[in-house]
């Protein structure tokens, strides 16, 4: 009776779209990488730790992360105005928040670790990409951590749970209940960071894709922890 | 963080015997990479690296009027972020002057040589006419942005496809490319940025270089023609200098011109 719901792309409803990891992109830094989910590409840059400015937003007690989240204004078909605006703004802080609970900021109680995230090609997850090339990129500066984080969306298109949503099953998909996008962060032991749903869903249906996102957060965590020990230099 | 005075010394005593410290000549360019087609819903793009020097371009076009004094013609932006992804020495906040420069030198180079041929831009006189938009952002900062950033735009604007167009709605099919190439020349521009370190004439600085530079010119030319020129920073050049500059154009010209037309088709 239910017909086997097919996506677009031709991938399975549990099926993330080719990934790839660098670390070590940006020479200048003190730490970087390079995240790739399908047509979507996050670069970012970690500066840091250093003299926090301005003054007043200064925490004597542990160490602040700052970051920047911005989109290319070519990497999405309608140009974007180039420079901050309110998504940007507003993912930028869902970024933080998704990373600072496994950096040891207590480490650097005054001081400031800037993370710079810039996508320069984008189709749809770009704040999933951008938070798993954050996460190396802190790595790969040397700055304590308790863990890494790995990031995911898992969706909904009519009835059918899903992964890894793309631009057109994200703005275009209108078929039924139409499409839920449901970005999620882990860290490698399954503690969540980030969730933020857009759409519609049921308890029960969420709960599926929790699971579902569990799974390919594993993923993505073997891809950033082999991109990190490459950067090493195998070797070498 | 900025270079130090002894360093400064050191550089210059090097120049002075005809070497610097990666071991290029005086008029010699870094490693020259080129991959255009970086970024697949632009227009147009390219990544260029001058050594450690990393910069994306990308080109977008939209419609809109003209400006009334050239009713017939497309127009062109050029907007640079010099991010603070790419250098410690970048802070967030509106574009200050190096990123203003940059794209104004960028946009004269390409403008006064007539590389783009904006009444091919005209879709409807005094209506309506394509504008490009090119976007240029630094990824990593080793000197010389200005130089790999012009070659970035050339190689992004030769990339460049025109978008679909549906002349019914009036409006542009944003993502869906036509095959027609941008109308570009055949020959195009090179900026080439001319440095005075100490008492010598180098071209594409590292960093350090650049901090101690006193004075630079960056000519845009093509084929022995120059059409755009802006000397920057604070000395003064005598007429032997700025001379030598011209001397020296023609064969850094070439030689880079060489390497961009076999990375570039």
């Amino acid at each position: 009776m239910t017909k086997e719901f097919t996506r677009q792309s031709g991938r399975k409803p549990d099926e993330i779209r080719p990934i790839s990891a660098k670390v070590g992109i940006i020479p200048n830094a003190d730490g970087s990488a390079m995240f790739q989910s399908g047509k979507t590409i996050a670069i970012a840059a970690v500066y840091g730790p250093k003299e926090h400015h301005p003054r007043n937003q200064r925490n004597p007690a542990r160490g602040t992360l700052r970051c920047t989240y911005n989109m290319m204004s070519f990497s999405v078909t309608d140009r974007i105005r180039p420079g901050p605006n309110r998504r940007s703004t507003e993912i930028s802080k869902i970024i933080e928040w998704a990373l600072e609970p496994i950096v040891m900021l207590d480490k650097y109680p005054g001081l400031v670790v800037d993370v710079h995230i810039q996508m320069t090609q984008a189709d749809a997850g770009t704040r999933c990409a951008g938070i798993n090339a954050a996460a190396m990129a802190l790595a790969h500066a040397g700055i304590p951590m308790k863990d890494l984080v790995s990031s995911i969306a898992a969706g909904k298109l009519d009835k059918t749970i899903v992964l890894d949503l793309d631009k057109y099953e994200d703005s275009e998909f209108e078929e039924g209940e139409g499409s839920t996008d449901i970005p999620i962060t882990f860290t490698s032991d399954g503690k969540l960071t980030h969730i933020q749903v857009d759409g519609h869903i049921t308890t029960e249906q969420l709960k599926q894709a929790m699971k579902m996102a569990r799974e390919a957060s594993k993923k993505i965590y073997e891809v950033q922890k082999q991109a990190l020990k490459d950067s090493l230099g195998g070797g070498k | 963080m900025k270079t130090p005075n002894i360093t400064k010394q050191r550089i210059e005593k090097y120049l002075d015997e005809g070497k610097r410290f990666d071991g290029r000549k005086l008029d010699e360019f870094r490693d020259l990479v080129i991959e255009t087609g970086v970024s697949k819903n632009a227009e147009g793009s390219a990544r260029v690296k001058l050594g450690k020097t990393d910069v994306i371009v990308g080109v977008k076009m939209d419609v809109s009027k003209p400006y009334s004094d050239s009713q017939d013609k497309g127009t062109m932006m050029v907007n640079t972020e010099l991010l603070p992804l790419s250098s410690p020495r970048f802070e967030n906040g509106p574009p200050k002057f190096p990123a203003i420069e940059l794209a104004r030198v960028i946009d004269r180079g390409i403008r006064e040589c007539k590389f783009i041929d904006f009444e091919k831009l005209c879709i409807k006189k005094g209506e309506k006419v394509w504008t490009v938009f090119i976007d240029i952002y630094s990824i990593n900062d080793d000197g010389n942005l200005l130089d790999a950033a012009g070659i970035g735009a050339v190689a992004a604007l030769k990339d460049a496809k025109i978008p679909k167009y549906d002349e019914e709605n009036e409006q542009v099919l944003f993502g869906e490319l036509t095959d027609k190439n941008l109308p570009v020349k055949e020959e195009f521009p090179i900026s080439i940025t001319f440095h005075k370190v100490g008492e010598n004439i180098i071209v594409d600085p590292t960093r350090e270089e650049e901090d101690v530079s006193e004075a630079r010119v960056t000519i845009g030319s093509s084929k022995g023609i120059i059409s755009s020129m802006q000397k920057g920073d604070l000395k003064a050049l005598d007429i032997e200098e700025f001379n030598k500059i011209l001397d020296m154009l023609e064969k850094t010209w070439n030689n880079i011109f060489k390497k961009i037309e076999k990375l570039v088709k």
